[in-house]
């Protein structure tokens, strides 16, 4: 069994059309895989009925001929993601029992190129969150476990943090995530693999529960670079039902992967080396500039002058924009009602009941920063901050092909730790948030262990539309890298 | 024509605006594909955008863009090439996303203006601040279960232009005229049928008082205005209650006031403190609305005639008076009426049957133009038969009212009924002779210089021939016979 589960999503798809083995049999692999984890909480929902109708009906395709791109492969999706006659939760207790009608545009893209769906995994609440702590279904546990340390439980990072702990510990070939600031990004750094965010306008948002709908954005979390470039090209795609999707062509992604760098300049950003950095995340990072050098790039300073206003100014801008878009959970229509004698009081007794700490404190925020008075100071100011971050990149474009910055500013903690500190949680993104508030494309690939024997991740940022050299770049330094550890807490017979 | 009110301490004058929300005719909503038909069963024209499903995004309808330009253009109002959707933020039951999408700092039409139609051939041209598109919001109903509300949400997410005036009216009379000639223009155009009564067009009046050509008093919102006639009143209403708060020495209030058409007058619905913070910001789920200056030009020029411009030509082409134009212009089904009548016909002719007998039929019949049961070709067919002489303008009304009821044509009804006018000389002839010889003293009388009498016996003449007779060939026979006779 473990071979199946260890395998990549390109070796599974080889594999299956080798017919060395069924999408029956891999998947039955994968639902036992996540049964065997099931203490890490990745997910809200197992499917494991859809999942082997599904395997089923991808093996039938295949003996038709008619094969997707990742028919017949077991995927785990965010249960942030809208699943017709499937429960979608966002993590929240005011959509627990929700089963909407409808598929968000990049799960009905996957179905259709035949992937399989094992189940909803867990997630911070309405995605706010950089630990996963705050999900109304409970933490999910990070599969590494710090060296000498093996009872402190570490979070995944958040808030995909559901859909990367369950790849990293072998329950699924591959996930999808979304990031709003680091969402897919933060949690691949901290779980070990890989994880995507496309530009912004890439995938369709379409069915996606909104957490801030400037940002939002999906992508895949898998365990090798490959792997995320194939399940982009199933992602992808513009949509005219998501007016913010862009009708640009989505390219053979996978070509992208292999060869050299030579020709591709490459910035290192100097206000990305602030204080709080650790000394092991600056050694990784000149670990990396150093592999992208052997590869044949060329290494240039660059300056992000704008860069330290970046957290503060998503931090106005994304609670904006959840004030409003959390605003339709009434109680009126669908998921959690808490009666009340007024219309007035029901919001309040579903509202209250409803949502967690984290998503009231990001409502409160956002109400206060598009209050009358404080619009212009905040919510403006912010968005004016946002347009100075783009020019930087665009400055920076004249000069670069892609952007190489660490991930995070540490590797994962503890459940409990920063709880304390809504700042400090919020600095998890400091590295990750100025690519959102630009809507480019940014990759976290696998690159090291801190000293306590956790992965860390390193970080490239492309042009707009230029996932290619993304993954280009991220496969250099995954094959450099060579990053072949594997977390403790993981399925299958070891 | 004065505007002032006279008040216990002085004159006063009233300064109004109004809010127009007009709603788009248009086959969906703005921002989803359900439709929008009126009289639908509760919740059958409801997608999921409408109901604010998790995950669920607008799309902005093209065709309510269109219209909205249209309308812009019809105002002669600036067309903003760039414009951005935002969404105003409250709470309500059947205001499902939380949120009504609208435009606000950026709306898709700037100023315009239009010149309003007041009695004795007076104009006044109101100007246009802007117009915006919106979202419609649900309908709660609170009649059908005691303790429980139920939700509509057929409306929700309708298109609605919300067209706002500058506070350049100053009387009740203003703003209906002001309602009416906007109503007239949305018509014409055909982006939005004007029915007040089905909600299709509501007005929100602004209103304050203050001494003439003084600096501008405190104001009050009167919302949801669903007949120009209770606007009217609502509007004489309020202006009273200001300027008696105002004589007692009191401070108006701004507030949002309600109509209460029963009572005949208006009452506080929410005062300033109350009103909601509505933290409008840019929709991120929908991008800036860019328009291309050709798309506006090709809409400009397929605009139909509007009624201004109507009017213009009945008076110059046709010779009508400035009010017959601007009566038979004030519906475009009216005017197209009228052309088809006037088609080879003399127009003033034309114009004085369309207005006083068709008007008048219509009227005591409550029913339009369009279901009118003499069309403009009978009423034409009737009106030659007059120039040809077959039937008398006096006859031709009898007719009329004959077609009316049954819809046959002039000629069937004249021809079935035997009214063709006597033009025959010889008939004539006898007919006058006759008279004058059964009357020797009356004709003495003539003679002698009592000239009045000759419509005494043109009446004779008439009544004999049951009015078939030709007036104008009595009257020349009686006056030959007559004058000729000493």
């Amino acid at each position: 069994m473990s071979a199946l589960i260890d395998l990549t999503l390109a070796e599974a798809r080889d594999g299956l059309a080798a017919g060395e083995f069924t999408s029956v049999e891999l998947t039955e692999a994968h639902i036992a895989a996540s049964e065997a984890v099931r203490d890490l909480n990745c997910y809200i929902l197992e499917t494991p009925e859809v999942a082997r109708e599904m395997a089923q009906v991808a093996d039938i395709r295949r003996g038709c001929g008619d094969v997707g791109l990742l028919n017949g492969m077991p995927i785990a999706i965010k249960d942030l993601f809208c699943t017709m006659g499937v429960q979608a939760t966002a993590g929240s207790h005011i959509l627990e029992g929700f089963i909407p009608p409808y598929e968000s545009t990049v799960t009905r893209q996957l179905w259709d190129a035949g992937a399989v769906m094992l189940g909803k995994t867990n997630l911070d609440e309405f995605a706010m969150g950089s630990s996963n702590m705050t999900s109304y279904f409970g933490p999910v546990m990070n599969p590494w476990q710090r060296a000498g340390d093996p009872a402190a439980k570490l979070v995944p990072g958040g808030s995909s943090g559901g859909s990367a702990a369950i790849v990293a510990a072998r329950g699924a070939l591959a996930s999808t995530g979304t990031d709003t600031g680091g969402s897919i990004r933060q949690p691949g750094s901290f779980c070990g693999i890989v994880g995507m965010k496309p530009t912004y306008g890439r995938c369709s948002r379409w069915g996606i529960i909104a957490f801030a709908s400037s940002l939002d954005q999906a992508g895949p979390l898998t365990r090798t670079v490959r792997d995320a470039a194939i399940m982009l090209g199933a992602m992808a795609g513009h949509d005219p039902k998501d007016s913010t999707s862009v009708n640009v062509p989505v390219p053979d992604y996978e070509v992208a992967i292999g060869g050299n760098l030579k020709g591709l300049k490459v910035g290192v950003p100097k206000e990305y080396r602030f204080d709080g950095l650790s000394a092991e995340i600056e050694a990784l990072w000149e670990k990396g500039i150093g592999w992208l050098k052997d590869a044949g790039a060329a290494i240039v300073d660059i300056s992000l002058p704008h860069t330290k206003y970046a957290l503060p100014a998503y931090y106005i801008v994304a609670p904006a924009e959840a004030s409003s878009n959390l605003a339709r959970y009434d109680g009126v229509r669908y998921g959690l009602r808490v009666d009340g004698d007024t219309p007035q009081e029901m919001y309040e007794n579903t509202r209250g009941e409803g949502f967690g700490a984290e998503v009231k404190r990001r409502v409160l925020i956002g109400t206060y920063v598009l209050s009358a008075g404080y619009y212009d100071a905040y919510y403006l100011q912010a968005q004016k901050v946002r347009t100075r971050i783009a020019q930087d990149f665009h400055e920076a474009w004249k000069k670069v092909d892609a952007i190489l910055t660490p991930t995070t500013p540490n590797a994962a903690f503890a459940q409990g730790e920063k709880m304390s500190d809504p700042i400090a949680m919020y600095m998890n993104d400091v590295l990750t948030v100025p690519a959102s508030m630009s809507g480019l494309p940014a990759i976290s690939v696998p690159a090291g262990l801190s000293a306590d024997a956790l992965p860390l991740g390193l970080h490239v940022i492309g042009r707009p539309f230029d996932e290619k050299t993304v993954f280009k770049i991220g496969h250099v330094i995954e094959e450099a890298a060579n990053f072949t550890k594997t977390p403790q807490l993981i399925a299958g017979d070891r | 024509m004065s505007d002032i009110l006279k008040g216990r301490t002085g004159d006063w004058e009233m300064v109004i605006g109004l809010e127009v929300h007009a709603q788009v005719i248009v086959q969906a909503k703005l921002f989803s594909g359900a439709a929008t038909a009126f009289g639908a069963d509760p919740n059958e024209q409801v997608s999921f955008i409408d109901a604010a499903m998790p995950g669920m995004l607008p799309v902005l309808n093209e065709a309510c863009v269109e219209q909205a330009v249209r309308t812009g253009l019809a105002l002669n109002a600036e067309i903003k090439l760039e414009s951005i959707f935002a969404r105003k933020n409250y709470f309500y039951p059947d205001m499902p996303q939380g949120y009504q999408i609208s435009q606000y700092e950026e709306p898709i039409v700037g100023e315009g203006e239009i010149v309003i139609d007041l009695p004795d051939e007076e104009t006044r041209t109101i100007g246009i601040e802007r117009l915006h598109l919106e979202q419609d919001a649900g309908k709660s109903l609170h009649d059908r279960y005691p303790g429980k509300t139920y939700i509509d949400l057929n409306r929700s997410g309708v298109t609605l232009m919300e067209i706002v005036s500058k506070p350049d009216m100053r009387s009740a009379e203003q703003a209906a005229a002001y309602v009416t000639k906007l109503r007239a223009i949305l018509r014409y155009i055909g982006s939005c049928d004007g029915n007040m009564q089905e909600g299709s067009l509501r007005v929100d009046a602004n209103l304050s008082v203050r001494r003439p050509e003084g600096s501008l008093g405190t104001r009050c919102e009167i919302k949801n205005l669903n007949s120009i006639r209770f606007m009217r009143q609502a509007i004489d209403y309020e202006a009273a209650r200001q300027i008696e708060i105002l004589e007692e020495g009191g401070e108006i209030e701004q507030e949002t006031r309600l109509f209460d058409s029963g009572r005949g007058e208006t009452r506080s619905m929410r005062s300033k403190e109350d009103a909601h913070d509505y933290r409008y910001f840019p929709d991120p789920d929908l991008l800036p609305l860019r328009l291309e200056q050709s798309y506006v030009d090709e809409l400009r020029v397929s605009l139909p005639e509007l009624p201004e411009a109507k009017k213009q030509r009945f008076m110059e082409s046709f010779g009508l008076s400035a009010y017959d134009a601007s009566v038979l212009v004030a519906e475009r089904e009216t005017a197209e009426y009228f052309e088809t009548v006037a088609e080879g016909r003399d127009p003033k002719l034309a114009a004085n049957w369309v207005i006083s007998e068709l008007f008048g039929n219509l009227n005591k019949a409550e029913i339009s133009v369009a279901e009118s049961p003499v069309t403009a070709l009978a009423l034409g067919g009737l009106i030659d038969l007059i120039a040809d002489g077959t039937i008398s303008g006096r006859i031709a009304k009898d007719v009329f009212s004959d077609m009316f009821e049954t819809g046959k044509s002039a000629v069937d009804i004249v021809e079935h009924k035997g009214l063709k006018q006597v033009s025959d000389t010889e008939a004539l002839e006898a007919a006058v002779a006759e008279v004058m010889d059964s009357n020797p003293g009356r004709v003495a009388d003539y003679r002698g210089g009592n000239q009045k009498l000759i419509s005494w016996f043109m009446g004779q003449i008439m009544k004999a021939s049951g009015g078939k007779a030709n007036p104008q060939m009595v009257n020349q026979l009686l006056r030959e016979k007559l004058d000729t006779g000493d």
